[in-house]
């Protein structure tokens, strides 16, 4: 399998690069990609840069262009797919219809690969895509269960790739309109949810209280770990009782499910955190790739090892597992 | 449920009341050195502030009898050691020395820190989004910058600087969390 690990920075990049990615994925700097953040992402020309060293060290780059084109803006998306494959992209991940159609017209020879925001969950919807566009990969979202993702394999004319690390959504990929209802920003279409410009944070008397927009997301007392200020991992009051209706503020793991994967027949693993450091990237790679040259030889991947980067301190194997069902 | 902040480093105690008694303006010139090499050697941090290079970032270092307040302008940028922050900043960043050193050499991830509740962040987000990028990007080595300007003496003062601070935030648990307890 595949390891498709992220970055925010050239920076990051050569760290992926040099903790044993397979491929690295990246995004240029505007809301053309759901990263979207200050002080992140490739410039043009960092693009190119990027891509040669990875080259160089035999490492593919995917670009990430997946954010939903607005009407009227159209040529933002358009120059970033011209500019990712005059850079030498090995892929572009794109989520937009249009945009695919796009890039599948214009540059027919160029890889493309489904991005989870498209949220393309079953067989047919996979090779809706497979059959408009072309594309060679999809990323599945994160509402599969192991069993499902194996029955997707068995029926797509096209390769799998499914996160295994890093922040988990609300699992309404591509759909979510929490930040967008908060704050008139969200990740499908400024390709960043809950933007910085609309957090706030407070220390009272040991106690972090975080905000978004108009709304307190979540009250961490002192010593409690913290999350990000995301609406769908605020802890909300009820009637029956306070606490996290959507999701709690953990991170996925799924390193212990990395055999049930292989044996599905999934073609690649993502970690997830591109607006991560280079500390994050280069631990994370690293344990991946080592994880998967145990998996070779038979040796139980520890648990947990990584937790200590994760949000809220606390991981889960999320919808591979899907024990709530 | 503990967070990995009792267990940071933090400057010797004795280096601590040294700084409280001692005046600060012998600092400057270190300071000004290492904010001056910075630029010189790192101009893309500037591009990746962008807007934010004109803010003012409170740092405040718990283990330290002073604080910091860096300005991080694309023209004549300045880093200014005082015994309180002012009031009108735009962003208060507090937390261990040894956190600090860790996040601008990029050996600590700026979100874990917050994660676990070693550094704590107040103010405008995007300013301080913006700074944790473009240094995370520069890949600074604050120690060195920090004792560049003794010349020859800097291999030495290094390791010696260095060792004062301690080493960067843990980012091992020995208690992982386990998935219990949820409505989930």
């Amino acid at each position: 399998m595949e390891l498709i690990c992220p970055a925010g920075t050239p920076a990051a990049l050569r760290a992926a690069v040099g903790a044993g990615a397979d491929a690295v994925y990246c995004g240029f700097r505007d809301e053309t990609n759901a990263r979207n953040f200050p002080g992140l992402n490739f410039s043009h020309e960092e693009l190119r840069s990027g891509i040669a060293h990875a080259h160089a060290h035999g490492v593919k780059v995917l670009v990430a262009i997946n954010t939903f084109a607005r009407a009227g803006a159209l040529d933002l998306w358009r120059r970033a797919v011209d500019a990712a494959v005059g850079a030498g992209a090995d892929a572009l991940i794109v989520a937009d219809v249009g945009v695919l159609d796009y890039a599948a017209r214009r540059h027919p020879d160029q890889r493309l690969h489904v991005s989870v925001q498209a949220a393309a969950a079953n067989p047919d919807a996979i090779d809706f895509y497979v059959k408009a566009f072309g594309v060679r990969r999809v990323v599945l979202p994160r509402v599969l269960s192991v069993a499902e993702i194996a029955a997707i394999v068995r029926e797509v004319g096209c390769e799998t790739e499914v996160f295994v690390f890093g922040g988990l959504c609300v699992m309404e990929e591509g759909r979510c309109s929490l930040s967008s209802y908060a704050t008139g920003q969200s990740p499908n279409m400024n390709g960043v949810c809950s933007p910085a410009s609309h957090v706030h944070y407070r220390e009272q008397d040991g106690e972090l209280i975080s905000r978004l927009g108009a709304f307190t997301v979540n009250k961490f007392s002192a010593g409690e770990p913290a999350g990000y200020p995301t609406l769908c991992k605020g802890r909300f009051q009820t009637a029956h009782a306070t606490g996290y209706l959507f999701e709690d503020p953990v991170s996925l793991d799924a390193t212990a499910m990395l055999p049930a994967l292989r044996k599905a027949g999934v073609t690649a693993l993502k970690i997830e955190g591109r607006q991560r450091g280079r500390a994050y990237i280069e631990r994370v790679v690293r344990n991946f790739r080592t994880r998967l040259a145990e998996l070779d030889d038979g040796v139980p991947a520890p648990l947990d090892d990584l937790v200590a980067l994760t949000e809220g301190q606390s991981t889960t194997a999320g919808a591979y597992r899907k024990s709530w069902r | 449920m503990p967070a990995s902040g009792s267990s940071t480093s933090r400057v010797p105690r004795v280096f601590a009341l040294a700084g409280q008694v001692l005046p600060l303006l012998p600092l400057q010139p270190m300071l000004g050195a290492c904010i001056h090499g910075i630029q010189r050697r790192h101009p893309q941090i500037f591009d990746r502030l962008g807007c934010h290079a004109t803010k003012r970032y409170g740092l405040d270092p718990t283990d330290l009898p002073f604080a910091f307040l860096l300005e991080p302008r694309r023209v004549n940028p300045t880093v200014t050691a005082v015994r309180s922050l002012p009031r009108q900043l735009d962003i208060r960043i507090t937390g261990t020395l040894a956190a600090f050193i860790g996040l601008v050499d990029g050996s600590c991830d700026g979100d874990a820190l917050f994660f676990s509740r070693d550094i704590q962040v107040e103010g405008d987000m995007e300013a301080a989004v913006a700074l944790r990028n473009a240094i995370d990007e520069a890949g600074i080595d604050l120690v060195a910058e920090s004792v560049a300007w003794l010349g020859p003496l800097a291999a030495v003062a290094g390791p010696i600087l260095q060792s004062v601070i301690g080493a960067p935030p843990g980012q091992h648990r020995s208690d992982p969390i386990s998935e219990t307890g949820s409505w989930n």
